[in-house]
């Protein structure tokens, strides 16, 4: 029965994920652009989802980890003979090195796992708004060293030249296996411990939790995760550092909460609900037609929906669209007579 | 020796009068600002990260009319009622239905709705945005005792002590300011003791309005050229210093604004320009020093409550 009810709560997700790809594979070129985007939004939600849904605190620093992934993979692919032109100030050991496209995005994992194990170090020592604060300067200095300093990037130019390689199956296959890994960790003994230090902090101390050392283990594979989603995005589409900054960090977390922010479930229905939205609004500022009836918002109007959807979303159900709970199937669902009361 | 004379040079910059006197007057626009986040997180337990659009709303009011050629006077009018009337939509809309939710739920919202004025003035105004002239003859400098100062400093720094004094006269003399620290310390109790919870926080939300209008002033005189992201570097930075100064009072709040405003146009004034551009990485680096020596802020008496069982 147990293993019954934790096989449905990783395969929904996962499901859930894999028919999103395969409808994405019988839809015109230009959608499926949008498939994409939804999934690889599906493996960065869910890696924030590893630190901030288990442990309970909110951290902005995510997107920096993200951005390490990018500009790791994006600058080891590009092929040697055209970094010169792109990147003209990179340490030798960069320009001289080439990868392919799954080292890339291993090392684009390796590089945001460890940035978060050292940025983790100290800060995981911080809780509340000191650690979320504390997250986002570090978001604002990564996003100001990988805006001017060129010797390991672009700097403030978009990539070029990166390979294309994440189509609509590797981005499956990557939301997929991040969504498995955050299962597995979510499942095991320290991601179970992780999880009583955020329902009661004091409690989990009385039996020999330590909570500095489940959140930089839960940070790290977080930011191991985050760099990976980080990876694949720039193996998508070029992009620059503004890319990577504010509007990333708010819309992924937003997601996060629309979702749920304590379930796996919560974290991809969240990311897929307002990827869904977002590109259905990108299709209707270009003229859609829909049950007989012309839509046609003016452009730049995507935004302002989704956030005012997003706002709504928080008045009316601020526990999330999931209400922060695993999937369950009906016959397995229970009268939860705690949750009641509470 | 390198980076001794470097230091030595930062350090006679620094404490050249000019740098100084400009280190202030931003040290008081932004301690404004901390007044009106700390004032809704006195009241409210809620981190309104939309302040910085209120503030942008109201310098867009200023550009409009200036545009028109309107009267210095009615721009300024104008400017205030859209701030107010903004700050009362928020409060009534998304703050009040929100009020018993966690604080990340909170943040999340007030993230929601900044990104929301934002693209609304995006979609209004375009990339570029609108330039406000009107007040620009407050740029112009005076020289107090050999040093060139512009009148806009002036008028902050006393703009700043003025409001501060008539918002601790109102917290202090009044008994709506009464009700309000009280609940600020213990809200359910205070409710329990008769405090009227919506007329509250009602008026934190417009006393931070008042401010974040006045400021909206004073930067656009300082910046006329008003863009969607106007003030949101400046709202990153205060809520920032806030939390290094500590947010659970008032005064600690608005010293921490004070300081990282102070911290900024110092670094702004006497690093190198070789190094200016690293000025955010400078200021966020601090931030994480001091949360990590004092995680519940610089200006704070004792620490935080420990866990209670």
């Amino acid at each position: 029965m147990r293993a019954r009810r934790a096989a449905v709560e990783l395969l929904a997700p996962a499901m859930l994920v894999v028919l999103a790809g395969v409808i994405g594979a019988f839809v015109s070129q230009t959608t499926q652009i949008y498939f994409i985007t939804a999934l690889i939004s599906v493996a960065t939600v869910v890696a924030i989802y590893v630190f901030v849904g288990n442990s309970g605190v909110l951290s902005f620093g995510h997107i920096s980890f993200f951005a390490v992934g990018v500009w790791a993979a994006g600058v080891l692919t590009v092929p040697e003979q055209e970094k010169p032109a792109t990147m003209p100030y990179l340490f030798d050991f960069l320009s001289s090195t080439t990868v392919g496209n799954v080292p890339s995005l291993l090392i684009a994992g390796a590089v945001g796992g460890v940035f978060a194990l050292l940025v983790g170090l100290p800060l995981m020592r911080l809780s509340g708004l000191a650690a979320g604060i504390a997250t986002f300067a570090v978001l604002g200095i990564t996003n100001n060293i990988l805006r001017y300093y060129e010797k390991i990037g672009p700097g403030l130019n978009t990539f070029s030249s990166v390979p294309e390689t994440t189509d609509l199956l590797q981005a499956t296959i990557g939301a997929v296996l991040v969504i498995v890994a955050a299962f597995a960790y979510q499942r095991s003994r320290l991601g179970r411990q992780l999880r009583a230090t955020r329902e009661d902090p004091a409690a989990a101390r009385a039996v020999g939790v330590s909570i500095y050392r489940q959140r930089l283990a839960s940070f790290a594979l977080s930011g191991f995760l985050a760099g990976f989603a980080g990876g694949l995005y720039i193996h998508f589409i070029p992009i620059n550092v503004d890319a990577v900054y504010l509007d990333l960090t708010f819309i992924t977390l937003a997601m996060l909460v629309i979702g749920g922010t304590t379930s796996l479930w919560g974290a991809v229905v969240g990311a897929l609900f307002v990827s869904g939205l977002d590109s259905f609004l990108g299709e209707t500022e270009d003229g859609m037609t829909l049950l007989g009836r012309t839509i046609d918002l003016p452009s730049g109007s995507r935004i302002v929906v989704v956030s005012a959807v997003m706002a709504l979303v928080l008045i009316v159900r601020p526990s999330g669209l999931t209400g922060g709970r695993e999937f369950s199937l009906p016959s397995l669902a229970r009268l939860r007579p705690a949750e009641a009361a509470k | 020796m390198i980076v001794a004379s470097g230091l030595t040079d930062f350090v006679r910059d620094a404490l050249d009068l000019q740098v100084q006197v400009d280190a202030i007057g931003l040290g008081a626009v932004f301690a404004l600002m901390a007044v009106g986040i700390g004032l809704v997180f006195g009241v409210m337990r809620l981190v309104n990260f939309a302040y910085g659009q209120l503030i942008m709303a109201g310098a867009f009011a200023l550009a409009y009319a200036s545009d028109r050629d309107w009267p210095v006077g009615i721009g300024i009018a104008l400017c205030f009622a859209v701030v107010l009337a903004l700050s009362l939509a928020m409060e009534r809309v998304v703050f009040r239905p929100l009020r018993s939710q966690s604080a990340a739920v909170m943040l999340i919202a007030t993230f929601a709705v900044a990104f929301l004025l934002q693209s609304i003035a995006l979609l209004w105004f375009g990339p570029l945005g609108k330039t406000a002239t009107s007040l620009v003859e407050l740029n112009r400098p005076v020289a107090v005792g050999g040093v060139e100062i512009r009148k806009i400093t002036i008028v902050a720094i006393v703009t700043a002590a003025v409001c501060l004094l008539l918002l601790v006269a109102l917290l202090n003399r009044t008994s709506i300011g009464l009700h309000m620290r009280a609940a600020a310390i213990d809200f359910p109790t205070a409710r329990l003791l008769g405090v009227r919870a919506n007329l509250v926080s009602t008026v934190a939300v417009l006393i931070a309005g008042v401010l974040a209008a006045v400021v909206a002033v004073m930067l656009t005189v300082q910046f006329p050229t008003v863009t969607p992201t106007f003030a949101l570097q400046e709202t990153i930075l205060v809520l920032a210093g806030v939390v290094v100064g500590g947010m659970t009072r008032l005064l600690s709040a608005t010293l921490g604004g004070f300081f990282i405003g102070y911290v900024s146009g110092l670094l702004g004034g006497a690093l190198p320009s070789s190094q200016s551009q690293y000025l955010p990485s400078f200021l966020f680096g601090l931030v994480i020093l001091v949360l990590l020596v004092r995680p519940d802020g610089l200006f704070t008496r004792h620490r935080g409550l420990v866990e209670r069982v």
